[in-house]
């Protein structure tokens, strides 16, 4: 028996509920979070829309298989106590992936509805019943196995590395994680800026893994600090997992690249975020002062989307996309691009950098572009940009950010002989078990699949735990 | 004062403004080689900034820093006393010195970067070569360090801009001395201020005398991660976190470096200017 009480016919009637946000012009100039949230009502409203399908394509469409249609009726139900719980089962940190997930491509994407009546808002129905259980404090957090006595070390406190350390810890292991910055979270902290995803919830989620048991350790950069030798051999643990992320950037190698106010995204948004730049001088880390200047960001992906409305919220006069294909190659979550454009930033689309162009300073003056057509598709199945010949023009601009992506981190391969790479310096690891070449090391999320997304991290992290409590119960490799 | 990070041991100035630490960094001591460095924030609302490590003791789990206070985060840092803590420090960064035995090298360290010259200088005695020093410094009073290279190098020399001790004149006149007296020479290694190394670069490249330099970019995260200390070298870009923060002086683009560093400059004004304003009041709240 449904527990709907409409027929399939009136609850796709029901429009699909528009997230509230702050209003563009109020939003463009501070860092608060621009989505408001749905109250229980519109929950109530966008939960009806659901068919609860027999057989639901949304959690074949979810990279953890989170039960959406499950979560969904016990929203119906008004349980969102348990609807969190029933997300916790596959995702550890719904408050999270309900804000940063591109739902669009995955469970949302999925869903039957959405060629014709817009699919259900999963994502904020996600978001919703994760904040609900924040705020009622009465976060359901899993219980331990008993104690196994077998030390795990995880090396990086990303989506990956905090996914693992909370089923680990679960199984009854002893977790320490290791941080090379001076906070927990990696992206989540230095990347996703404020806006987006507030601090505070990845700071609730970290305090309710320690509340779970699970150790961390800030300042210590496996590789340098000390090696997986050396915590295998010497510090007594059992098993590594290496979740490292694709962390270093990737520049454009055109000329004038070394000019002061040329940032790569990640140095930007680190300041920015993690070093609270926008609070300078509260905080003493600066940026360098965007208001009134023209800011522009090259790429289009999360990332880039991120780095131009942070420019925009610290004042840039003029703030632009650069992105060499058209929109609907864009790679950022349609959610950002919308809000970036809502918010004023500029797209220049079919647009490439050539070269950067300085004054006698050695300061950033203006970028040279030139035009882009589209040929015929590479081998992601995009379709190539193709430089327009004779299409260039100069563009004054003073702060330009460079975010095409990142390479992976050669720390922990670097100094760690026996474990194998691929091209690009990303770790070997067998898809199912996540074990690399070296016996008890395991490597989870970006550093092995290059950059992605942080539920694909957390799913990766969650598949490696399950190897990880394999091999540390019976020592098979 | 923080409640958290590494306890300082052991604090004294060496001279105005330069203040010697040891403090407490067991894991990092173990771990650390002449020519590394840490990252440095001193509160909660402090940036990161990198030091280099003058020396460790793996025994005691403990590191030597330098410290010249220049700017807020280094003029915080020299308020402190042993018993404070540091509430981060991160390392050992960068690659180390290259290690090698090659004949005659000739230290070449101006101000502080006689602090960052020192283990590097040490070890490659060490390592078996004749190793001369120039120490230079503006005046006497700012000299450091002077007994320590003392205790090691086969030959020291002292200059002081003002001639208020040793030579008067800049460490260039002494070793612009040295090589047109055809010392013998295989390596130099220089520290110190960005036109100091510049010009040491300028006066050995012409003999083809294998010539070092370390670094001072601005750094974010010192882990390869941000790109900010990104120095032009052979015409490519490197990252002194990384890739560094020593480098061939012969490849250095150093006018690309001396513009870079200036690219805060008005923030970190601001930012003294306001410690000095309430310097009492920060100096309790760290």
């Amino acid at each position: 028996m449904s527990l709907h009480p409409l027929t399939p016919k009136e609850r796709t009637a029901i429009p699909r509920q528009r997230m509230p946000e702050h209003p563009p012009a109020d939003r463009a100039r501070n860092f608060n979070e621009v989505n408001l949230g749905f109250d229980s009502e519109l929950a109530q409203q966008e939960a009806l829309r659901c068919l609860a399908c027999a057989h639901p394509k949304c959690v074949e469409g979810c990279p953890v298989g989170v039960k959406v249609k499950d979560f969904i009726e016990l929203i119906l139900k008004g349980d969102y106590l348990a609807a969190a719980a029933k997300i916790r089962e596959d995702d550890v940190m719904p408050a999270i992936t309900g804000r940063v997930c591109p739902q669009e491509n995955q469970c949302e994407g999925a869903c039957v509805l959405s060629r014709k009546f817009g699919a259900v808002g999963i994502g904020y129905l996600e978001r919703f019943v994760a904040d609900y259980e924040r705020r009622s404090g009465q976060v359901a957090l899993p219980g331990r196995l008993p104690p196994t006595g077998k030390k795990v070390a995880i090396v990086g406190s990303g989506p990956a590395g905090l996914s693992a350390a909370g089923d680990l810890i679960q199984l009854g292991h002893q977790v320490t994680v290791f941080e090379a910055l001076h906070e927990i979270g990696g992206v989540l902290v230095y990347g996703i800026p404020e806006f987006r995803l507030p601090k505070q919830i990845v700071r609730e989620e970290v305090e309710n893994l320690r509340k779970m048991g699970v150790q961390f350790e800030v300042n210590v950069v496996v590789g340098k600090t000390v090696t997986v030798d050396e915590l295998l051999q010497q510090e007594g643990y059992h098993a590594v997992l290496i979740a490292t992320g694709a962390g270093l950037p990737q520049l454009l190698g055109i000329p004038g690249e070394n000019l002061c106010g040329v940032y790569s995204a990640n140095e930007f948004l680190t300041r920015v975020n993690l070093m609270k730049a926008y609070r300078f001088p509260e905080y003493d880390q600066p940026v360098y002062d965007c208001r009134n200047r023209n800011v522009a960001v090259i790429g289009g992906g999360n990332t880039a989307m991120d780095a131009i409305r942070c420019a925009l919220r610290l004042g840039a006069r003029n703030a632009s996309v650069i992105y060499r294909r058209t929109e609907a190659e864009m790679p950022a979550r349609v959610e950002e691009i919308r809000h970036a454009r809502a918010e004023g930033v500029q797209f220049l689309l079919l647009t490439n950098p050539v070269a950067f162009l300085g004054d006698e300073r050695g300061w950033l003056r203006a970028v040279r572009l030139i035009k882009m057509e589209l040929g015929t598709p590479d081998e992601s199945g995009r379709r190539r940009p193709v430089p327009i010949p004779g299409s260039e023009y100069e563009m004054p601009l003073e702060v330009a950010i460079i975010a095409v992506g990142t390479r992976s981190n050669p720390l922990v391969p670097s100094t760690t002989p026996d474990l194998k790479t691929r091209k690009g310096g990303y770790i070997e690891a067998d898809p199912e078990t996540l074990k690399t070449s070296k016996r008890g090391v395991f490597a989870a999320g970006d550093i092995v699949t290059g950059a992605a997304t942080v539920i694909l991290a957390m799913g990766a992290g969650r598949k490696a735990a399950r190897a990880m409590d394999e091999f540390l119960r019976t020592g098979q490799w | 004062m923080q409640r958290t990070g590494s306890k300082i041991l052991e604090a004294r100035f060496l001279a105005p403004e330069v203040k010697w630490f040891r403090v407490e960094a067991p894991r990092i001591a173990r771990k650390q080689q002449p020519g590394q460095f840490v990252m440095v924030r001193v509160h909660d609302q402090g940036e990161r900034i990198p030091l280099t490590i003058a020396g460790s003791d793996p025994n005691e789990g403990s590191i030597t820093l330098i410290v010249q206070g220049v700017g807020k985060t280094t003029k915080l840092l020299n308020t402190l006393e042993a018993g404070d803590r540091i509430l981060d420090v991160v390392g050992p960064l960068g690659k180390p010195s290259q290690m090698e035995k090659v004949g005659t090298c000739v230290v070449v360290a101006g101000g502080v970067g006689a602090a960052i010259a020192y283990p590097t200088a040490r070890a490659l005695k060490g390592a078996g070569n004749r190793v001369v020093v120039i120490l230079g410094a503006r005046n006497r009073a700012l000299m450091i360090l002077e007994g320590e290279m003392r205790s090691f190098a086969d030959e020291l020399i002292v200059t002081t801009d003002d001639g208020s001790y040793g030579q008067q004149g800049l460490v260039t006149d002494a070793l612009r001395k040295m090589i047109g007296d055809d010392h013998k020479m295989d390596l130099v290694f220089a520290v110190g201020p960005i036109p100091m190394m510049q010009a040491v670069a300028e006066l050995t490249r012409p003999h083809g005398i294998r010539t070092v330099v370390s670094l001072n970019p601005i750094m974010v995260d010192g882990t390869g991660m941000c790109g900010g200390c990104r120095v032009v070298v052979g015409g490519k870009s490197q990252f002194a976190c990384v890739d560094g923060p020593e480098f061939d002086a012969h490849q250095v683009d150093f006018d690309a470096l001396t513009k870079r560093n200036a690219l805060y400059r008005d923030a970190e004004l601001r930012a003294l200017a306001e410690l000095l304003k309430h310097r009492c009041k920060l100096a309790e709240a760290t």
